[in-house]
């Protein structure tokens, strides 16, 4: 894993609607309380990672030029990384790899969307190849739900259940948002109105689909010896994992999800964890749909295949249950994307430093973060703990 | 005065961007292609692990060898998985309601997609009745062709 690596500060926008702000405006709001939290200034960064969604998101092309005072790039090296809905863990594990290898001690990383301002699925539709995969597009719930159909039949999972799971998903993490003062939706709601809300690609309804939200995200990435110094209580880098897929959607088997499956097999790994369910204290899943949140977690070892509807139901996910999953309200109730895989790793260094207040996890020492990208094609898992 | 507050609300501007490709699909997909047009569906073979690709692809991305085997595969093929699409954005080519569809074509490995149709698609409710996993299906072509995937306009249910 190279040398080890801390977080030493967070910083999220409130997310939601934020025509208020420039995009570079909003960008910085994230970068500025990132700094405030670590305690440092701009000069005190030596490297910057920037990463957003396609380009076309919201209509200005390489991003990281356009926001380069906003996140203190002027004078320091820059990269750029995209993956789809995964950017925000993708950009993370290049922040982690450079100051692992040794080659600076301080990187800033941030991630961000603003997609109020053009259409969400016209430009997600665009990564998929014109011949072959776009003219059937149905946009991301398109993918995502013939995934969980192909899941549930794998399975023998009966669709009355998994509609119950789904909806007890949607009514935990929209519970847990309205802890969130970052969250964008906040909204009261019942098991039944997840179950009868609109259908937007059967069976998936309305609340069991992400919104589209604009908003950043930035964390600071330290070096061992400069995290001492600096931060009372750092979040440890304890495992990382990225695997990618081939790009034809029908290529791989998406109801057991390899890439999922091995990226996290990949964190463990390093962070010696054998058994998640019992060693883990809470996870932020990339959950951008219910009936997917379920998927990760047979993927990620949280409950055994084609078990986790029993798991849901059973409460083992909620905030009092045996593995809290999403404190944060998750994708489901924020999506800003490039932004949302980053987010997930900020607030599980949050919930392993304490201060993640009223959402916090008592006593967490020890959390997965997590993004997925792509046709369902990317997936990254990074776990931090409260001990190097 | 810089503490008074604005008396509205900062206001948004249009931007538009349209940009026109001309893509290469290579010799590769060009077969596939002008396969369509001669109502015949083509794909790829990788000597190493022996699958077969439809769409067809060059190389196999598992072995990264060169795929040079051609064969004409099946017309109908089991339904790998399904949705219902209620969905509508700007740059969609089908307009919803309209079902997605992976299918194994017969003499295939891998899902390929497409659309199921032919029947009213209005009521989710009797599409969910009909469509079934496992179930068969069968292109049906276009008329006219113009080397596109849209040669094949759908499949239908085999009852
Ligand atoms: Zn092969």
């Amino acid at each position: 894993m190279g040398k080890a690596v801390a977080i030493i500060g967070t910083g999220q926008t409130k997310h939601g609607r934020r025509n208020d702000v420039s995009y570079p405006e909003l960008v910085r709001e994230a970068v500025k309380a990132a700094l405030e939290d670590a305690g440092l200034t701009p000069k005190d960064i030596e490297g910057v990672v920037s990463g957003t969604m396609p380009s076309m998101m919201e209509g200005i092309s390489d991003t990281h030029l356009y926001f380069a005072d906003a996140i203190c790039e002027v004078g320091k090296p820059v990269l750029k990384v995209e993956t789809c809905g995964s950017t925000g863990q993708s950009i993370a594990h290049c922040g982690f790899y450079w100051v692992a290898s040794g080659a600076a001690d301080i990187v800033l990383v941030v991630g961000s969307e603003k997609m109020f301002e053009g259409d969400g699925q016209a430009t997600m539709s665009t990564v998929a190849d014109p011949w072959f995969l776009k003219p059937f597009s149905a946009g991301a719930p398109g993918v995502f739900t013939m995934q969980a159909m192909e899941w549930m039949h794998r399975f023998n999972i009966p669709e009355d259940k998994a509609r119950e799971a789904a909806a007890l998903i949607s009514l935990t993490n929209h519970d847990n948002a309205l802890n969130n003062p970052f969250a964008h939706i906040k909204i009261t709601m019942t098991i039944e109105d997840a179950k009868n809300a609109f259908i937007i690609t059967y069976p998936v309804r309305l609340l069991d689909v992400c919104p589209t939200s604009d908003g950043a995200c930035a964390v600071i990435f330290a070096s061992e010896e400069k995290a001492k110094k600096i931060c009372k209580k750092p979040a440890w880098i304890k495992g990382v994992g990225f695997r990618g897929e081939e790009y034809f959607l029908g290529e791989s088997n998406k109801s057991i999800w390899p890439s999922a499956t091995e990226a996290a097999k990949h964190a463990y790994e390093q962070a010696g964890i054998k058994n998640p369910l019992k060693e883990l204290d809470v996870a932020e899943v990339y959950n951008p749909f219910t009936y997917q949140e379920m998927i990760f977690y047979e993927c990620f070892g949280f409950c055994p295949r084609g078990e986790g509807p029993d798991y849901v139901l059973k409460g083992t996910f909620t905030m009092k249950g045996e593995l809290p999953c999403d404190p944060s309200g998750g994708v489901l109730c924020t999506n800003p994307i490039g932004a949302s895989g980053l987010i997930r790793l900020a607030e599980a260094a949050l919930q392993v430093t304490g201060k993640a207040g009223a959402r916090q996890i008592d006593g967490a020492k020890l959390a997965l973060s997590h993004a997925m990208g792509g046709i369902d094609q990317f997936n990254g898992v990074t776990i931090v703990g409260a001990d190097l | 005065m810089a503490d008074e507050k604005p008396k509205e609300k900062p206001r948004e501007m249009r931007a538009e961007v349209t940009v026109p490709y001309e893509m290469a699909v290579g010799s590769n997909w060009h077969r596939f292609f002008e396969g369509l047009k001669e109502e015949k569906i083509l794909g790829t073979k990788c000597r190493k692990c022996n699958r077969i690709f439809v769409p067809p692809r060059s190389f196999c991305p598992r072995c990264f060898d060169d795929n040079e085997e051609w064969v004409e595969v099946g017309q109908e093929g089991r339904i790998e998985t399904w949705c219902y699409s209620n969905l509508m954005f700007p740059g969609q080519t089908l307009k919803p309601p309209f079902v997605p569809v992976q299918v194994v074509l017969d003499g295939t490995d891998m899902g390929f997609q497409h659309r199921i149709a032919g029947f009213d698609l209005s009521d989710f409710e009797k599409v969910r009745a009909l469509v079934k996993f496992g179930g068969r299906v069968r292109a049906v072509w276009n008329k006219e062709k113009k080397g596109t995937i849209f040669d094949i306009d759908y499949f239908e249910l085999v009852t």
